[in-house]
């Protein structure tokens, strides 16, 4: 979830833009000139992605996908998340340019995270691997919202409770990120494996 | 129709025609210098100073009044939240809803910073086309590979929106209706995984179509960057409005009440 511009304190702003810096300094480090268009094109799949809503009952919930976006990239993930969120605060002024360090944070941490923790259960193949690709999609928005809440309270406590009703949102969207990461998963298995190299490679690339 | 435009980048107002690369810089100064204001004083500044500059790109209002109004949703959920539970002194009560000044004020002030913030960003950068703004970052200094990035990224943007109207016409022909259940979920998961399917051949072949074009890491523009007598004059007004804001934040925390929440 974005958080909106001229909400957050000024020293959260400078400390989201100051991890940003650096783990994208770090993705940008991990990215050979090669591998470029493979990410940015990835990046704006992942974007139009982003554009599919799934119903659950009677709303509709855009999809996210920053674990799976994790699991395929790696850290390049990071520099990948903040060229989307540049993107979506020119193209839909969703999020702007001093939240930017902060909603990047807040969607790409999880996303490597999740790419080192579930790392090792996916190379098991199988049941495994899948109920793994379900858990890190769903873990990565589960720390999302928990780095939204955090941003929220470092800002003041008087946000308590709108960084509690803000962490509860990312609940059913964490479900329904789960089950689609998990088929995701199974489909670039069937489909096209050597996707999915990064998981299976001997370091992280 | 395409659900990603640039609607605010075409025009022929004189914001229009400054150098992207002031733009870039005036609009990052003003974003921070408003984003850390604590003052209501600093936060209206801004937003004159906001609408000023959106009348001088004399863009279409109901476009912008629509951005706004998707914006504010956040704002809105603030105001039903903030004033109601931000401790503080009690101005106003309604059976167990009581609303403080605290939170009326931080409401207030980040409803004013907010909006200032956007159409700063929409006067500012979102009137300069991607790719110009690709080649302004670069100029200004900005990683390489974050800018070939982006000027990829943004490229093929509108390829798999196609791609994914393609797709979910595909769908809607065979009859697919979204539901709250199992089959609905997995067919769009298929749907998200196929234009990653996509894009990973398409990055094959561009990257392919590029060796054969002799890339060696670098890319050419036929853009040329001119810094006119207008663009100085453009820097001149925006810095000096820019030191009448941190002049209201820094030198007269006196005038309006102080807020805690910002």
């Amino acid at each position: 979830m974005h958080i909106s511009e001229g909400v957050l304190s000024p020293a959260v702003l400078a400390g989201g833009a100051a991890l940003t810096a650096a783990g994208t300094a770090i993705g940008l480090k991990k990215l050979d000139y090669e591998a470029i268009p493979r990410v940015a094109l990835l990046s704006a799949a992942f974007f139009v992605a982003t554009l599919i809503h799934v119903p659950v009952g009677p709303v509709g919930l855009h999809l996210v996908l920053n674990g799976l976006m994790g699991l395929l990239l790696g850290w390049p993930a990071f520099p990948a998340i903040l060229i989307a969120l540049f993107l979506q605060a020119l193209l839909f002024q969703f999020g702007g340019l001093t939240v930017l360090g902060v909603n990047t944070v807040t969607m790409a941490v999880p996303a490597v995270a999740c790419f080192y923790l579930y790392r090792g259960l996916l190379r098991r193949g199988g049941t495994v691997a899948a109920a793994a690709a379900g858990a890190c999609g769903a873990t990565a928005i589960l720390l999302s919202g928990l780095l939204v809440a955090a941003a929220l309270l470092f800002t003041g406590e008087g946000f308590l409770t709108v960084a509690r009703l803000v962490a509860l949102a990312h609940l059913p969207v964490m479900a329904v990120e789960g089950v689609i990461s998990l088929f995701v998963f199974q489909f670039l298995k069937k489909v096209r494996p050597e996707m999915l190299e990064g998981i299976y490679g001997p370091g992280s690339h | 129709m395409s659900a990603i435009r640039e609607p605010f980048s075409e025009g022929e107002s004189l914001l229009h025609r400054l150098d992207p690369r002031g733009k870039v810089a005036a609009a990052a100064a003003f974003s921070v210098l408003v984003a850390s204001s604590r003052t209501f004083a600093t936060a209206l500044t801004g937003l004159c100073l906001a609408v000023v500059a959106i009348l001088c790109a004399r863009l279409p209002w109901r476009k912008v009044a629509a951005r706004l109004l998707v914006v504010n949703g956040f704002v809105l959920f603030l105001w039903l939240v903030l004033p109601f539970t931000y401790p503080g002194e009690v101005v106003w009560r309604w059976r167990w809803f009581a609303a403080t000044r605290e939170g009326l004020a931080a409401a207030g002030l980040i409803t004013l910073k907010s909006n200032a913030l956007l159409l700063g960003l929409i006067a500012l950068v979102a009137t300069v086309p991607l790719v110009d703004l690709g080649q302004a970052l670069h100029r200004l200094r900005l990683p390489d590979k974050l800018c070939h990035l982006l000027l990829f990224t943004y490229r093929y943007l509108y390829v798999f929106e196609q791609e994914y109207q393609r797709l979910t016409q595909a769908m809607k022909i065979r009859g697919f209706r979204p539901r709250t259940d199992l089959h609905t979920y997995r067919s769009y998961a298929y749907l998200a995984a196929m234009l990653l399917v996509r894009s990973h051949d398409r990055a094959e072949r561009v990257y392919q179509a590029m060796l054969c074009r002799g890339f060696q890491g670098r890319f050419y523009s036929l853009k040329e960057f001119s810094w006119q007598p207008r663009d100085r004059l453009f820097l001149a007004t925006a810095g000096l409005s820019l030191l009448v804001l941190a002049g209201l934040e820094w030198l007269l925390p006196w005038t309006l009440g102080r807020t805690g929440g910002g």
